[in-house]
């Protein structure tokens, strides 16, 4: 088979996977959903690794080509079609490894769960979606993707539809999305408007011809065109990637089962608003305005949501602000220019991210669906495999050298350090605070589920084990790269230029070039890491919580009672969703109810419909009348009726 | 001297005897339909004057086709006639008033 | 005066005649008997007008069949002809006001429009055929015409005859869609016996049935 059939056999094996499971769930079974639905995602993980394989080391030149053409209007073609390049080779292994795992460990996490074949349906449709999403060629298929896997989460984080949280928090994530989504489709719309096109190398083309128009909005302030597209387009990022102020929906997300939030919402959806940019960083270029404005929302968003998660019970959601966290280091990254550092550590966030979801899933499993880390403690002796990989995932995460984390995370901080764009002041203060915040965080998470004293109940205790293979296995797997993956690519995509034909930066941006004097190789790169100050202040972070929460856990509450007023900021997460529920949802009610009752029922309904209706029924009962039944009369009619016409004839003529 | 218009009137006059009788005969479908063949009658009676005094033959044909349809018309209305008389034993129109709205 | 006007008013007051008897006589019998006497004057003054061929269809399909068809329907009907009278001359002011107004019109129009400068044609030469003029015409110019009036005719015989047609429950008839349709237990019916006392006496000449 050529190796176009095989690319477009990589999506539609788990869309295929997905029908079966979805609409013969019955017929098939819990264990025939569960191997038509991992033998898909596992051919498309071979696939995938296969083009992978082709693009990295056998130089496959970039493929870009149209499978169907859905419709042509005058000259603007609408199309599916696929790009594929490092970029997209590389965003296509990481989906469908993060997926696969997810499909084997739901296996064990799902067990018990009425709606398994849904569940295996659902998640196999995410995957086709989001390689749908990685894989396009042009802004439509892109915002098809888009859509269809916020469809998917949003069917996801409700699944357990019987839950009120977990509906309202679906419906949550749904509307929250809508909001950015209006900003990419003004963005898409805006691409076709000036460059008269979709496609996504007609448009990079014409990018160069559009960036000296200039737009005005909102009165006579003048826009750059390019600056307004961009603008528009990250804020759709920014409801899927989830950062500052659309970040709400992504910690409520948590409503869903854990595999969900481990390969939807913390490894692979969230960061679709990353790699678009990443995709579109000829038209980002254009527009360093917009690129500081990625800066400081990126910043923000790394700093103050990681924050949040320090006062956080619930371990789920832990995580949940750390991904908030961690994305808005790629969007800082995003931010200097610096796209390939951003995708690096999309990558290795991917792994290790999906892994400590993974490992918070395999300690509720154990703890019977509950998820409070008040209750946990001491687990550590009862659960080792998920214990050990927990910590791997920790420390990259923190970004101890060696550990992937380390690599992407550093680059990241070394980035803005050498950018000089506006805001890499903020920026590289956000970033350097947010490793202390970070580290803080996340061995708080550690100790207070794997060490100290155990605090739950004694029949939880008695049944706490570890998981079953189906857990484990897949923890293992997403281990390894979490904690290797960093050293061995590293080089070859941040300096190598792997990613050069995906991804255009300007010389005069090109802060990864400059960093690219200082780096010596991976090892020396790791080693200077235990001399740089980022490394002690992920230390502090350590040494704090250590202190805190495993030898004296009464300075948290005494902390707490004496910055109350801090920790009722952070625990009101800035008061964004009481905002949010009054401002727009609450303003949203009182106009919707103005218009229910004045608009709806008493013009729409009383006047123009009921009203309407009534004058015919009025106006009918007056002319019923007319209708004798008489066959008799109804001859007079017409014989005067034609006395009449020969009258037209004899007088009007 | 005879013209057209004379043997016009005569049609008219036709016409309008069939007219009245309609007024007067309303309660009696059987003399409705009489005053209708007689209506087409006068119809016919124009259509071959004026054949005749233009020398156009096509009138007369379309007054033979009158008659056809003026058969086929007389046959169904009476046959409905029957059918009336047999399910209401009158064919009094003052009595039939189903479609009165 | 010449022969051909003293035949037209001649026909022409008959005719006149007989329709306002139509429509004034009541008795349906009668109104049919002087419909046939008004149809029979048209033919004569289509006569005058050397229309020949649709004079005696006026008279064969006319008189003879439509009005027989009529009369046999009033007669079978047998509907009283004592319409009230009072209830004539109620609608009576009204109908000779829209006719007289219909008639004004109407001379206003023939009287008016060059009509009456339109003078009798010649006749039509010796030989001349009016069947075969029709003819030629029907047959040719007015071919389908002529077989959508045969199908329409067709139509209303099929109608006429599917309106009056009734089902007679009480006469007996055969269904042989029915007869071939039949099932073997509609047909027979097993009925199982007790045979007490005949096998004893014949000694078990079969076996009982039970």
């Amino acid at each position: 088979m050529s190796i176009k059939a095989l690319i477009l056999l990589s999506p539609i094996l788990p869309l295929l996977g997905s029908a079966i499971a979805g609409l013969f769930g019955r017929q098939v079974g819990r264990a025939g959903a569960h191997w038509v639905t991992i033998l898909a995602v596992m051919g498309s993980f071979a696939l995938s690794s296969y083009v992978a394989w082709q693009v990295f080391l056998n130089d496959l030149p970039t493929l870009n080509y149209t499978v169907y053409t859905w419709a042509v209007v005058d000259n603007f073609n609408l199309e599916v079609g696929f790009l594929i390049d490092s970029l997209t080779a590389l965003m296509m292994v990481v989906v469908t490894f993060v997926s696969l795992m997810v499909h084997i460990y739901t296996i064990g996490y799902m067990h018990d769960d009425p709606g398994y074949q849904r569940f295996f349906a659902y998640i196999n449709l995410f995957t086709f979606a989001m390689l749908m999403l990685v894989m396009a060629n042009n802004f439509l298929q892109l915002f098809f993707g888009w859509e269809a896997v916020g469809l998917v989460s949003y069917l996801l984080i409700g699944f357990w539809f019987k839950k009120e949280s977990a509906v309202k928090a679906n419906l949550k994530a749904f509307l929250v999305n809508r909001g950015g989504d209006f900003g990419l489709v003004l963005g898409v719309a805006a691409v076709a408007y000036y460059m008269g096109s979709l496609d996504y190398f007609e448009v990079f083309a014409r990018a160069p011809e559009v960036s000296d128009l200039s737009v005005n909005l909102m009165g006579d302030a003048s826009w750059s065109v390019m600056t307004v597209i961009c603008i528009c387009l990250f804020i759709g990022a920014m409801g899927k990637s989830a950062q500052a102020p659309l970040h709400v929906w992504l910690p409520d997300s948590m409503e869903g089962p854990t595999p969900i939030s481990a390969l939807i919402h913390a490894a692979t959806m969230v960061t679709a608003g990353i790699f678009m940019v990443a995709r579109l960083s000829p038209l980002f270029e254009q527009s360093p305005t917009a690129l500081s404005f990625i800066l400081i929302v990126g910043s923000v968003t790394a700093l103050f949501l990681g924050l949040i998660g320090i006062v956080q019970n619930d371990i789920k959601r832990v995580v949940a602000y750390s991904t908030l966290s961690q994305l808005g280091y790629m969007t800082v990254a995003l931010g200097v220019s610096a796209y390939s550092v951003a995708i690096f550590h999309l990558m290795t966030h991917a792994f290790f991210k999906a892994l400590l979801f993974l490992g918070a899933g395999s300690v509720i499993i154990a703890l019977h669906h509950k998820q409070d880390m008040r209750e946990m403690g001491g687990l550590g002796r009862y659960m080792p495999i998920t214990a050990v990989t927990a910590w791997l995932g920790s420390l990259a995460l923190i970004g101890f050298p060696f550990f992937s984390g380390f690599y992407s995370k550093d680059m990241i901080i070394e980035a803005v350090k050498a950018s000089d764009r506006a805001g890499a002041g903020f920026a590289t203060v956000a970033v350097m605070a947010g490793v202390v915040v970070t580290s803080l965080y996340t061995f708080r998470m550690l100790y207070l589920t794997f060490h100290g004293q155990t605090r739950m109940d004694e029949h939880t205790r008695s049944h706490a084990h570890e998981s079953p293979w189906v857990v484990t296995v897949p923890l293992i797997l997403l281990a390894i790269p979490s904690v290797a993956i960093g050293y061995f690519t590293i080089e070859p995509l941040l300096f190598g230029g792997v990613l050069a034909d995906a991804i255009t930066v300007s010389p005069a941006n090109d802060v990864v070039a400059k960093l690219a004097y200082k780096f010596h190789g991976p090892f020396e790169f790791g080693l200077h890491g235990f001399v740089t100050p980022v490394f002690w202040l992920a230390m502090l972070g350590v040494a704090t919580a250590t202190y805190v929460y495993l030898f004296s856990i009464n300075v948290a509450t005494t902390v707490k009672t004496r910055f109350h007023w801090a920790w009722q900021v952070l625990d009101q997460k800035y008061g964004f969703d009481s905002l949010y529920q009054k401002g727009i949802a609450g303003g949203s009610l009182a106009l919707a109810r103005v218009l229910s009752t004045w608009f709806d029922s008493r013009l729409i309904d009383q006047l123009v419909v009921n009203g309407s209706a009534n004058w015919v029924g009025r106006f009918s009962a007056l002319t019923r009348k007319l209708q004798t039944g008489y066959v008799f009369h109804y001859a007079f009619t017409m014989i005067i009726g034609l006395v009449a016409l020969l009258a037209s004839f004899v007088w009007l003529r | 001297m005879l013209t057209l218009a004379h043997f016009l009137t005569l049609g008219a006059l036709l016409f309008s005897i069939s007219v009245a009788g309609i007024f007067l005969n309303r309660k009696n479908v059987l003399l409705l339909l009489m005053c209708i063949e007689l209506m087409l009658l006068a119809v016919n009676m124009n259509f071959v004057a004026f054949s005749r005094f233009l020398n156009v033959m096509d009138g007369q044909v379309f007054v033979f086709f009158i008659l056809t349809v003026a058969a086929a018309e007389a046959a169904i209305g009476l046959a409905i006639l029957v059918v009336l008389f047999r399910n209401r034993q009158s064919i009094a129109v003052g009595d039939i008033a189903d479609l009165k709205g | 005066m010449p022969i051909i006007e003293i035949v037209f008013y001649l026909f022409g007051a008959i005719l006149v005649a007989s329709a306002l008897s139509v429509v004034t006589v009541g008795n349906p019998v009668y109104a049919v008997l002087f419909l046939v006497l008004s149809f029979f004057s048209a033919a004569c003054i289509w006569m005058l007008l050397q229309a020949e061929f649709l004079a005696i269809v006026l008279v064969l399909v006319y008189v003879g069949a439509v009005m027989v068809l009529f009369l046999f329907v009033v007669m079978m009907l047998d509907v009283s002809g004592k319409e009230k009278r009072a209830q004539v001359v109620r609608y009576l002011p009204v109908g000779l006001l829209v006719a007289l107004a219909m008639a004004a019109q109407l001379f206003l129009l023939i009287w008016t429009q060059g009509f009456e400068t339109q003078a009798f044609p010649t006749p039509y030469p010796e030989g001349y055929s009016h069947t075969e003029a029709l003819g030629q015409l029907l047959y040719t110019k007015y071919l389908y015409a002529f077989e959508i009036a045969a199908v329409l005719l067709l139509v209303a015989i099929i109608a006429a005859i599917a309106l009056t047609h009734r089902k007679r429950p009480d006469t007996r008839y055969q269904d042989p869609s029915n007869q071939i349709k039949v099932r073997r237990e509609e047909r027979v019916r097993l009925v199982s016996m007790a045979s007490d006392g005949w096998v004893g006496r014949s000694n078990g000449h079969g076996k009982e049935e039970s």
